[in-house]
């Protein structure tokens, strides 16, 4: 009798598992093949104005630059400078991401000329007070999630494929994720942060897409909306420019003095 | 591209960009502040409420492909009922290359981890007439060449010209125990405030661990005291001539920070008031809870010991000490934070406890809340015992452009 459930259950499963291992794949191949895609662009540097909405519609606005570096191999690094509110303008968050290990961080406080190295363990935790989580704004290495592969559906007119990723990283405040990535130009439209519980928390649309250098594709505004919460926050991205000429030495902790 | 920018333009925006993303022009914060004293003053010249407005400038200028940058930050507090005070807290040049930078001028430089004191910063002079938790610094001028390699970066200081160790007024609360002698000062070496003093650091990071290893040579930057002779009660401060090798590091592993400074101080042959020579350290750990149930809310968890091996005769009040402390950030649209501690003496009984909150108001202001509260402080502590009558509030709002 024990034997019969078995192979009952093990004929239930084999379809799902072939599916789902196939999924797995599929869902793998698209990440990556985005991935692939944005190889090359060295170092850009943007400015990128921040502005925050609270369930009444109040604003509040924040002016920041971020200057990033390709790092082959292994993660991105980038420089995120904050020249409003006026109280935190000059203070600068150095991040060195990595594919595997936990991300280096410092912060340099104009007041007291002083950089601090931080815990990069806070993951979820809002940045500048934003609906952006750290892990939102941090490098997204193809190696910090798993990934499925679900659908294809049409959003806004565009054909995407639909994939859920599951964040690999310790302490994120996500269960998973679902992307709508763009079937043409291989960018998110849309993400669907479900928190610890597995609920839906936030959505991210991104809109406005440009290509730069004739290859690499940025989005200049992107909306987080809170479900649980009812705020949100706005990105806009202006003055892109790709391969500056940035190197290591623009990301180090002697950079970091040096921003104004 | 960057030249397109014309000085009018700089001169017109409070904020301007250049392509490669430095920011320029002029900034700064007028702030006014109100500090209240719970119990009556013992000296006849001091008030229980002083209040003030302190405006700190700033203009910064870059050029060169942002290879080189002008900086100029100024200071001036404007006190009812004290005398006022100045400083040029930055007036400096960089010039930055590929694997070297050279920093001249006046300038600030913070070294070290830990959060209860800094012993290992010792570039800059304390302004203990601006705050009496010494967080606060003059401008040291100084020449400094970074030199930026795979193995870390060394630096190299020449600091020309000596800044005196600012203290509070005489009719201020909060003042030195013992009167000291206006205008009068005491050197050890002949030159006296010209003494040109040395410095270099090596600083460097592997994996979780930053760390820096550092060596000063010339007029110390804590002065002892001698009697000033015309008067019973009076001192002059006497700067010595030393050495001091310090150490920091901090290890930074998930949630923990993991913090230690130390130095080693060889004081003059003749010194008068200390020790010839002492180890001091602080060592110290910090435990962060991030995004509380979802809430974005941190609380950290702070503690650090200190120990000085001159006891009693430490100039500084760190001889043998514990502090403990909460550090709370909202992370909301405000910026809300506050840090509570206390400070143990683990000699006798003295504690100070300690609050700060700051808040955004609106863009532009900040509200700033400090409170402290000595109890039980023995009159044996050489440097504390002074304030068992000082407890305060102070509230400073501050605008920032």
């Amino acid at each position: 009798m024990q034997k019969i459930v078995l192979v009952i259950v093990v004929l239930a499963l084999l379809p799902f598992n072939v599916f789902s291992a196939d999924a797995g794949k599929r869902g793998y191949e698209i990440a990556k093949e985005a991935d692939d895609r944005d190889v090359g662009w060295k170092d850009s540097t943007a400015q990128v104005v921040m502005t925050l909405r609270n369930k009444r519609g109040d604003e509040s606005v924040r002016e920041n630059r971020m200057r990033s570096l390709e790092v082959p191999g292994d993660g991105d690094k980038s420089i995120i400078i904050f020249d409003s509110p006026a109280d935190v303008k000059g203070t600068a968050f150095l991040s060195h991401t990595h594919a595997k290990k936990s991300d280096d961080q410092w912060l340099f406080l104009p007041a007291l000329k002083r950089i601090k190295r931080i815990s990069s363990s806070n993951k979820s935790g809002p940045f500048m007070g934003s609906e952006f989580a750290y892990e939102d704004i941090s490098s997204q290495e193809l190696e910090k999630y798993s990934y499925k592969y679900l659908k294809d559906e049409v959003v806004n007119g565009k054909d995407t494929f639909v994939i859920e990723r599951i964040p690999e990283y310790k302490k994120s405040g996500y269960s998973k994720q679902l992307v709508w990535i763009d079937k043409e130009i291989y960018q998110p439209l849309k993400v669907e942060f479900y928190d610890r519980k597995k609920t839906l928390l936030k959505t991210l649309t991104y809109h406005d897409y440009k290509q730069y250098v004739n290859k690499y594709w940025r989005s200049l505004r992107m909306e987080m909306n809170n479900h649980q919460t009812g705020k949100s926050t706005t990105l806009a991205w202006k003055s892109y420019e790709f391969q500056t000429g940035l190197s290591d030495r623009d990301f180090d902790k002697n950079a970091l003095k040096r921003m104004r | 591209m960057f030249r397109a920018i014309t000085t009018s333009t700089l001169l017109v925006c409070s904020l301007a960009y250049s392509q490669l993303g430095y920011s320029e022009g002029f900034s700064g914060n007028v702030s006014a502040k109100m500090s209240m004293f719970k119990n009556e003053a013992v000296a006849e010249n001091q008030d229980d409420l002083y209040s003030s407005i302190a405006f700190q400038p700033k203009y910064t200028y870059v050029w060169d492909n942002n290879r080189q940058i002008f900086g100029i930050e100024l200071f001036a507090r404007v006190n009812e009922s004290l005398p006022s005070t100045t400083d040029i807290r930055e007036l400096s040049w960089i010039y930055s290359a590929d694997d070297w930078e050279i920093r001249g001028g006046i300038r600030k430089v913070f070294w070290g981890v830990t959060e209860s004191q800094h012993l290992v910063d010792i570039i800059n002079q304390t302004d203990f007439s601006e705050s009496f938790d010494g967080e606060e610094k003059l401008g040291q001028p100084m020449l400094n060449l970074a030199i930026i390699q795979d193995w870390g970066t060394l630096d190299l200081f020449v600091l020309t010209g000596f800044r005196e160790r600012r203290f509070p007024d005489e009719n201020a609360r909060l003042g030195f125990p013992l009167p000291i002698t206006n205008g009068a000062v005491k050197y050890e070496s002949d030159s006296e405030d010209r003494h040109i003093d040395y410095a270099a650091r090596w600083s460097h990071y592997i994996g979780d661990w930053d760390f820096g290893l550092s060596y000063f040579y010339g007029t110390n930057r804590e002065p002892g005291f001698v009697p000033s002779g015309n008067s019973a009660n009076h001192v002059v401060p006497i700067y010595e001539i030393i050495h001091q090798v310090g150490f920091d590091v901090q290890a930074t592993i998930e949630n923990w920070l993991w913090k230690l400074e130390a130095i080693y101080r060889d004081g003059a042959k003749d010194a008068k008031s200390a020790e010839h020579a002492f180890l001091a350290t602080t060592a110290g750990l910090e435990y962060s809870f991030f995004d509380i149930d979802n809430t974005g809310v941190d609380v950290g968890l702070v503690a650090e010991v200190s120990y000085d091996e001159r006891g009693d005769a430490s100039t500084t009040p760190f001889q043998n000490d514990s502090m403990f402390g909460i550090r709370l950030a909202l992370n909301d649209e405000q910026s809300t934070d506050a840090l509570v501690g206390v400070i143990y003496d683990n000699d006798g009984k003295g504690k100070i406890f300690s609050m700060e909150a700051n808040r955004r108001i609106g863009e532009d202001f900040k509200l700033t809340l400090n409170g402290y509260l000595f109890t039980d402080i023995s009159s044996a502590d050489p440097l504390f015992y002074s304030y068992g009558n000082e407890d305060f509030i102070e509230f400073e709002l501050g605008y920032y452009y």
